[in-house]
């Protein structure tokens, strides 16, 4: 059996979505180097929708596959849906991850997450309150 | 091209070693216990691999006890020094912050029993220095454990001089030399070591089976019970057929440490040389007391388990100190104990050649290596951040 999902080796071996995006509206950096694993998220955002996101990650093949997916899942979506990205939803898109890697789909999330909080902190907006 | 360069993880089976396998399996298949003729030929079998791996370490056969690997020859000598000597009030035990885990887990499970552990640290060039191991042994020890090789970062440990001041202490001295054993010449008696463990398929033979070097006058309790086999020792029927292809594989193995040496060695540093050109790099270990096929590499800014997965695509089979690599929090404790910070100890690549290796092999890693870590570091933040200024290069 392999280790990974050719879902997961498909977007570790062509990750979807790298790079970086110069005048972002919304960054977000998650991990430490420390743990193994480092994400930033590059969030481009016009009328509420994610018109363009790049990712950049240090990380296990899990770890850059997880960054690559949870940009396909959100790319052209609204702010909304996007806030509403999970984990699992990473993790079963890529037809399932180990379980110690299970950790990189979190990290995903909370990418995407933090990108977003920045988004919003540059806007002035409480989004909280919506939640 | 394909490329197996993790030798120290397993190595590919002899020929030799396969024959005598099924040969055994095919015409020996009695038990050395039982009586009888067929019994009779397999305690043979047994006894003559036993006189022939005994002589290749300059030993005799009593002092070799055949257990399932270098795991349990390792269990098997720690605990019963630990054994004998809590009976005698010594509870404290010397090793190395750079063993194997079934060296370093059975000494924390003697910790958490009441026992004093003691681990050396090494230098930054992975070596253990013997006026450490000499401060450190005192009349409460009753076992120094120390590895004839590191597995990572191919280290050569001073264990005829370790072994020479336990001799003078009267303390028992067991070394793990599963790395070692069969890449260079090892004679227990000129070691001066009291216990010695050694596992087949580091050396071309089969899996799940090695051996315990017991010197004649040190005690040896058991791990096993339940049988009268290796002198009351180890029970258990013996794996006949995979003894005996150990010491088949031993055999060749001795007989080619003369040429392999002077054949892998110009490889090795031609990888090294060739790997040093990658920027922010640094070799693992030291570059004189080091194993003949090891090459170790830490390369700032990328992950350890994404290089192996596309040198795997390359066709090449590498391993890496990368906590991802096994599921652990923490990257490899060899390559923190020489002073690599968690950043760089991820980014870490062993490669542990083949006897038949060549440099055009060689060539090839470089070049994939090099495409590889280059690749990774083109999104990787953390790389970003070292070539912005952002953060201090550590390599």
């Amino acid at each position: 059996m392999a280790l990974y999902s050719e879902k997961v080796m498909d977007h570790f071996l062509n990750p979807r979505n790298v790079g970086v995006i110069e005048d972002a509206d919304g960054v977000g950096e998650v991990g430490n180097a420390k743990c193994g694993d480092i994400m930033k998220m590059y969030l481009k955002i016009d009328n509420d929708k994610i018109s363009d996101v790049k990712f950049e990650t240090f990380g296990c093949a899990s770890a850059i596959a997880s960054s690559s997916m949870a940009t396909e899942l959100i790319k052209g979506k609204s702010v909304d849906n996007a806030m509403e990205l999970t984990n699992k939803a990473v993790a079963e898109a890529l037809d399932g991850l180990p379980d110690y890697k299970m950790h990189c789909s979190v990290l995903a999330e909370e990418a995407i997450r933090s990108a977003l909080d920045d988004y919003y902190k540059k806007k002035g907006i409480d989004h909280y309150d919506k939640l | 091209m394909k490329i197996y360069a993790d030798n120290a993880a397993t190595t590919k089976m002899s020929q030799a070693a396969i024959d005598t396998m099924l040969d055994c399996m095919n015409n020996i298949y009695g038990n050395p216990s039982s009586l009888y003729t067929i019994g009779q030929k397999a305690k043979e079998r047994l006894e003559e691999a036993r006189e022939d791996i005994a002589k290749l370490i300059n030993a005799q056969p009593r002092e070799i006890i055949f257990t399932s690997g270098g795991s349990e020859a390792d269990n098997q000598a720690i605990l019963s020094a630990a054994a004998v000597g809590k009976a005698k009030g010594r509870i404290k035990i010397v090793s190395t912050a750079i063993e194997h885990h079934a060296v370093l887990h059975t000494l924390k499970k003697l910790e958490k029993e009441g026992f004093e552990i003691v681990l050396l640290p090494v230098g930054s060039n992975g070596i253990v220095d013997v006026s450490d191991a000499e401060a450190a042994i005192d009349d409460n020890t009753c076992l120094v454990t120390v590895m004839t090789v590191n597995n990572e970062i191919g280290t050569i440990q001073p264990i005829k001089e370790i072994a020479d001041i336990c001799r003078s202490r009267n303390v028992t001295f067991h070394t793990d030399a599963v790395q070692a054993i069969g890449h260079m010449p090892i004679d227990v008696k000129e070691l001066g070591v009291d216990m010695l463990s050694a596992s087949a398929h580091k050396f071309h033979g089969p899996k799940g089976v090695g051996f315990l070097y017991v010197r004649k006058g040190v005690r040896l309790t058991n791990l096993i019970e339940g049988g009268a086999q290796e002198r009351g020792k180890r029970a258990g029927t013996e794996n006949v057929a995979g003894i005996a292809a150990m010491a088949e594989a031993l055999s060749e193995a001795v007989d080619n440490i003369e040429y392999n040496k002077k054949h892998l060695t110009p490889i090795r540093d031609h990888l090294i040389k060739g790997l040093s050109e990658i920027p922010h790099s640094a070799l693992n270990g030291d570059m004189d007391d080091r194993m003949c096929n090891n090459v170790n590499f830490s390369f700032e800014g990328i992950e350890g388990e994404s290089l192996l997965i596309l040198l795997d695509q390359k066709g090449i089979s590498a391993s890496s100190g990368s906590a991802c690599t096994s599921g652990a929090l923490d990257p490899s404790h060899v390559l923190l104990a020489i002073g690599r910070v968690h950043e760089v100890a991820h980014g870490s690549l062993r490669l542990s050649l083949g006897e038949d290796a060549t440099l055009e092999e060689a060539d090839y890693i470089i070049n994939a290596v090099k495409e590889v870590v280059e690749y990774l570091r083109s999104f990787s933040p953390v790389w970003r951040d070292l070539v912005s200024g952002k953060k201090d290069f550590i390599l």
